[in-house]
């Protein structure tokens, strides 16, 4: 996990960051490799899928997954918003891994959030593991929100969507070279639409080539900005196996 | 359906034992600890005798024996080759005891079955169920006999519950859940004998584990059980007569043991050929015309290899030339059941010539008529050489025919070690080995499911288990902390626990889910995600059609590095990759004979400790390296004029340039996962010395590793710095340090963590259809590791890894011996030695040995290169 081990090493911040630019519907974004968007014309930064208090969710079901996955998250975009500095942060939905996650979520993680969220306006996209919204948290919950030229969502709705930057699949891709495969998370876009990759530290991906993923892209445009350790490797989606 | 050795003799119209274990007229006791008086004890009801007497048969020595040490209240250990029909003849003292005590009228009392029989697999129970009626019936004995495996119905589930029969075949996993039940404790309290059969292949793994944990638990519900293990020939039989009685903290018990010895001499022979054996590599292509003639010479040949891609090479090579159309079968795990079954049908009937098959026959199911056992490849381990031609003797009388097919240069004189072991009787079984803590996780959530425990008594329970029986109370403590909160320092999870302790001190499962949730996780076979595979057929538009016949199944991974029209070699067949539906791969007929794509090729077993050994003894000795065919024997003696060969305890270290790089090659016999374990190591620290190591290739046999900087020169110059390159110490940070970026341990974890039950195991056809809600086990492995870096899964994991996947223990024995014999050669060009290694360069670890026949060109160029100018 290379966001993880970046966020615990703070002192290797010296070292030079390799981000990606790309260009949705006209709108300039930077792809950061600590998986976060950011648009320097509007200063927003954009993450999705945190899916904090995943370990807890499990928990509750029976399955004692680490209870440290909402801190680690949270290191990373504490990170990501010292990084960037941004007036605005956009959650791209699924913030909590289920709907009492909000609530259930210990003080000490609020009092960061909260932390984080001085002086800047915080937007919560709501997601379908989280739809009532950010409880307790500063900033507004909403389904949907249009902003600087580009709709922010969290599932990507089907056909035409120009300008759209969605969540919810977790894309990752897989690049073949020698007969040997690396699968990273990415930011997929195709100029028209972009999808985040997931925050979460232990959110997994999808691969760019399920069927879920169908009909969202025109794949002869569609790149991968894939989520390196210090640097964004962008790689055509045509060009993934060689 | 599947054969027991049983029906076999039927068959065959030979002599009828078809009460197996009772009548095997060349197998006698020739081993008996201590002499028990022949008495009344020994007198057969008269059912028995009669039927014996019918038959014309007599009961033999050895089961007597095994009836005489029963009925005097001992637990036994059976030793047998395999196929002496050894699983029935452990039934003797049940039989007897439950025709003593004759029918229950209807009306009695409840009672709890008699018998427990334990199978590896779920086949065996079911034959043994149909083989053992035959002689229940012909006596007219009074005894019920059911099976309960994971088929069984859940209507005869219930009713051999409320009315169990006397003796019950099931598998360890059956046997986890009905003692995680309710009910287990009026199940199991007239439990009189347990009878472990193939006891040598369950005790290795965790399976076995998880069986010693249940034994103890069926213990303590019926303390005067006896157990009988029934196993192959083995290393360290005492290990297995110590997991059969109860631990107990201060002595050491054990069970008795009888022994049979095997019948004829088996006739093993290496295969003479005129062909060229080559260099390297694993698919014996030279040898195909050679291993066909063979088969056109027997009635039926038996032909195994180690891996999955060489039994699909082999087949489809034999197709290649099989002028005669003989009647060929292909047999692996991965190929769809439905296919397995028609191929055991086929052959059970006789109506084979050959069947190609990989390690899922070693266990004791039976093929009707073998005439001929071929093993292509090298066996990689005495004992799994003599337990595969032991398919082959069918006939008593007859000697086990077998033929030895070595695929190169190595692999001949590792045959030759295993032929001299297994004429001098010599075996190479694992030990037992420390009980895992995952599993003991599993087990203590299971006892949780039975019934509010106690946790001292519980852990005296556990440590009666002889895998566990020095497992200390802290471990155990910091188990049930996992158990019930996952075991994390910081305690978050208090109120979700799934076990707590009660106010008299008693922990409980804290409600109904938890235990379904253990059932439907329960057991240790954990499958790495596989995908099935479907043949389609393109249509005339070209898009893909539905339905098509279900060819098997294959990792996910494989698939991973493959898009459309990749062909590669699955079920026999030249495929063309087309895509991934849902859960299914689909392919098409490719109509090529030259796959593009390797399939995975990991050798599946490393060369045991006491082959490699043999090996270096071979090399060392030049009285025996006259055994060995011409063609080594002058490979050998050129690189004894070149370089040299090493003593035995010797290890031989060459350094020689080649093109703009300079290689160093270590002969350390060790097996392919040690070397890979010391690869590893190796050029950490040649990094850290400023050496510039590049890369590194292990096979069984040595380990080559290459760097910009002239090594050779290096150790020449400072003879100690090779010396401190190989110091033990390198199994400390060193190996600590590797091990944290090493993906061999997250796969290892991902085993560890779905039987702790920390993650739920992926059930076939009932996964989520979005991949991305399931948890994914690296990412908590990383997690884990950042935040608690001591916790009992990681700890679990380590230990798995150090005698699993890395052979650390191994690694660590040899550089002990190796301490102060080390002796380097610095050439100026490659050995005669080091071509096989040399010619694995370019090949990654998981490929390995299907892409041979590619490499064959460039194998003819290094083959020159080693032998100077001769041209070949």
């Amino acid at each position: 996990m290379h966001r993880l081990a970046h966020a615990l090493s703070a002192s290797t911040d010296n070292t030079t960051v390799v981000s990606a630019r790309a260009v949705i519907h006209g709108v300039e974004a930077i792809c950061d490799p600590l998986g976060s968007l950011f648009l320097p014309e509007t200063r927003t930064l954009v993450v999705s899928d945190l899916h904090l208090e995943k370990g807890s969710a499990f928990a509750r079901r029976g399955m004692m997954l680490p209870p440290y996955d909402t801190l680690a998250t949270l290191r990373v975009l504490e990170a990501a918003i010292t990084r960037h500095d941004p007036r605005l942060v956009i959650s791209l939905g699924d913030t909590f891994h289920d709907r009492v996650g909000s609530a259930a979520m210990p003080d000490t993680f609020r009092h960061m959030i909260a932390a984080m969220a001085m002086g800047r306006e915080w937007v919560w996209i709501n997601g379908n593991h989280d739809p009532d919204g950010a409880c307790g948290l500063p900033g507004i919950s909403l389904d949907e929100f249009r902003h600087a030229g580009l709709t922010f969502r969290h599932e990507p709705s089907r056909g035409e969507a120009a300008g759209e930057i969605a969540g919810h699949l977790h894309p990752a891709a897989t690049v073949v070279r020698r007969e040997k495969s690396v699968r990273r998370a990415c930011f997929a876009t195709d100029g028209k639409r972009l999808l985040m990759p997931a925050f979460g530290v232990t959110t997994g991906g999808l691969d760019l080539r399920h069927r879920a993923m169908t009909g969202l892209f025109d794949r002869a445009r569609l790149v991968a900005h894939m989520l390196g350790r210090d640097r964004i490797y962008s790689v055509r989606f045509t060009n993934l196996i060689g | 359906m599947i054969r027991s050795k049983v029906n076999r003799a039927e068959i065959a119209g030979a002599v009828d034992f078809s009460f197996a274990g009772f009548d095997l007229p060349l197998f006698s006791v020739n081993r008996i600890d201590s002499p028990r008086p022949q008495g009344d004890a020994l007198t057969l009801p008269a059912p028995f005798l009669r039927w014996f007497g019918e038959k014309g048969w007599q009961p033999r020595a050895h089961q007597l024996e095994l009836l005489a040490r029963a009925e005097a209240g001992e637990s036994t250990l059976l030793i047998a080759p395999t196929g002496a029909g050894k699983t029935l003849a452990g039934f003797l003292p049940s039989l007897v005891d439950l025709t003593r005590r004759g029918k229950i009228p209807p009306g009695s009392a409840f009672r709890g079955i008699h018998t427990l029989y334990l199978s590896p697999l779920k086949a065996l129970a079911v034959d043994i169920e149909r083989n053992l009626m035959k002689p229940v019936d012909e006596m007219g004995l009074p005894v019920r006999v059911e099976n309960r495996t994971g088929d069984t119905p859940q209507g005869k589930r219930q009713r051999q519950k409320l009315n169990p029969p006397d003796i019950l075949l099931t598998t360890p996993e059956q046997l986890a859940l009905l003692l995680a039940n309710g009910e287990a404790e009026r199940f199991f309290r007239d439990l009189r004998y347990v009878v472990f059969d193939e006891l040598h292949s369950l005790v290795t793994s965790k399976r076995g584990h998880l069986l010693s944990l249940g034994l103890a638990r069926l213990r303590r519900l019926a303390p005067s059980l006896q157990t009988i293990g029934l196993s192959a020939t083995v290393a360290d039989p005492m290990d297995l007569q110590r997991w059969l009685a109860p631990q107990a903290p201060d002595a050491e018990a054990h069970a008795g043991l009888v022994t049979i010895k095997g019948g004829a001499r088996p006739e093993i022979t290496i295969l003479r050929t005129d062909e060229r054996v080559p260099w390297a590599g694993h698919s014996a292509r030279y040898a195909i015309a050679d291993v066909y003639t063979a088969i056109k010479a027997h009635g039926t040949t038996l032909l195994f290899v180690n891996t999955r891609s060489q039994a699909e090479l082999l087949f489809q090579e034999l197709w290649t030339i099989n002028d005669d159309n003989l009647p060929i079968a292909l047999h692996h795990g991965s190929l769809d059941v439905a296919q397995r079954r028609k191929v055991e049908a086929a052959m059970s009937e006789n109506r084979l010539r050959a069947v190609v098959a990989t390690s899922t026959l070693d266990l004791g199911i039976d093929w009707g008529d073998v005439d001929l056992v071929v093993h292509v490849g090298a066996p990689k381990g005495a004992s799994r050489l003599a337990q595969r031609i032991g398919r082959a003797n069918h006939r008593m009388d007859e000697p086990s025919k077998a033929i030895l097919v070595p695929a190169n240069r190595f692999e001949v004189m590792e045959c030759q070690a295993a032929l001299d072991a297994n004429y001098i009787g010599a075996q190479d079984t694992p030990p037992v080995g420390k009980g895992a803590l995952d599993v003991l996780a599993q087990h203590v959530l299971g006892m949780a499911c039975a019934a509010p425990f106690d946790p001292l008594s519980l852990y005296e329970e556990i440590i009666s288990a002889s895998p566990y029986a020095t497992l200390a109370w802290e471990t155990f403590e910091r188990v049930i902390d996992f158990v019930a909160t996952g075991g994390y320092a910081l305690k978050t999870y208090e109120r979700y626990a799934r076990i707590r302790k009660t106010k008299e001190g008693l922990y409980r499962v804290s409600n109904p889910l938890v235990a379904q949730q253990y059932r439907l996780n329960v057991g240790t076979i954990v499958e790495s995600p596989m995908l099935n595979v479907r043949l389609v057929k393109r249509n005339q538009r070209g898009s893909l059609g539905r339905g098509g016949m279900s060819l098997g199944k294959v990792e996910e991974y494989f698939l991973e590095m493959l898009s459309q029209g990749d062909t590669f070699l699955f079920s026999g067949k030249v495929l063309r990759f087309e895509g991934i539906r849902e859960n299914e791969c689909l392919v098409s007929q490719a109509f090529s004979f030259d796959p593009k794509v390797p399939s995975y090729a990991g050798g599946k077993f490393p060369l045991s400790t006491y082959l490699a050994e043999q090996v270096r003894k071979m090399l060392a000795d030049p009285a025996r390296r006259a055994s060995l065919p011409e063609q080594v024997r002058d490979w050998l003696s050129l690189q004894n004029d070149v370089s040299m060969l090493p003593r035995e305890d010797e290890l031989l270290i060459e350094t020689f340039p080649r093109g703009s790089r300079h290689y160093m090659v270590i002969y350390a016999f060790e097996g392919r996962l040690a070397h890979q374990t010391l690869g590893m190591l190796l050029t950490r620290r040649l990094d850290r010395a400023g050496l510039k190591p590049l890369g590194f290739v292990a096979t069984d046999y040595s380990l080559a590793v290459w760097a910009l900087d002239d090594l050779g020169a290096t150790f020449q110059l400072r003879p100690k710095a090779l010396a401190d390159l190989f110091d033990e110490d390198m199994l400390g940070d060193d190996l600590e340090a590797w091990l944290n970026e090493s993906f061999l341990l997250k796969r290892t974890f991902r085993n560890c963590a779905v039987i702790a039950g920390l993650i739920d195991q992926r059930h076939p056809g009932k996964e989520k259809s979005g991949r991305q809600v399931t948890v994914s086990a690296d990412l908590i492995y990383d997690v884990l590791r950042a935040h608690e870096p001591d916790h009992l899964l990681l700890e679990a994991t380590r230990n798995d890894a150090a005698s699993g996947l890395l052979d650390i223990g191994r690694l660590g024995d040899m550089l002990k011996r190796i301490k102060g014999h080390i002796t380097h050669r610095r050439l100026d060009r490659i050995s005669p030695l080091a071509v096989p290694v040399m010619l694995e360069i370019g090949k990654e670890a998981v490929q390995g040995e299907a892409q041979d026949f590619l490499l064959s060109e460039a194998a003819d160029d290094l083959i020159n290169e080693a032998m100077g100018a001769e041209p070949l």
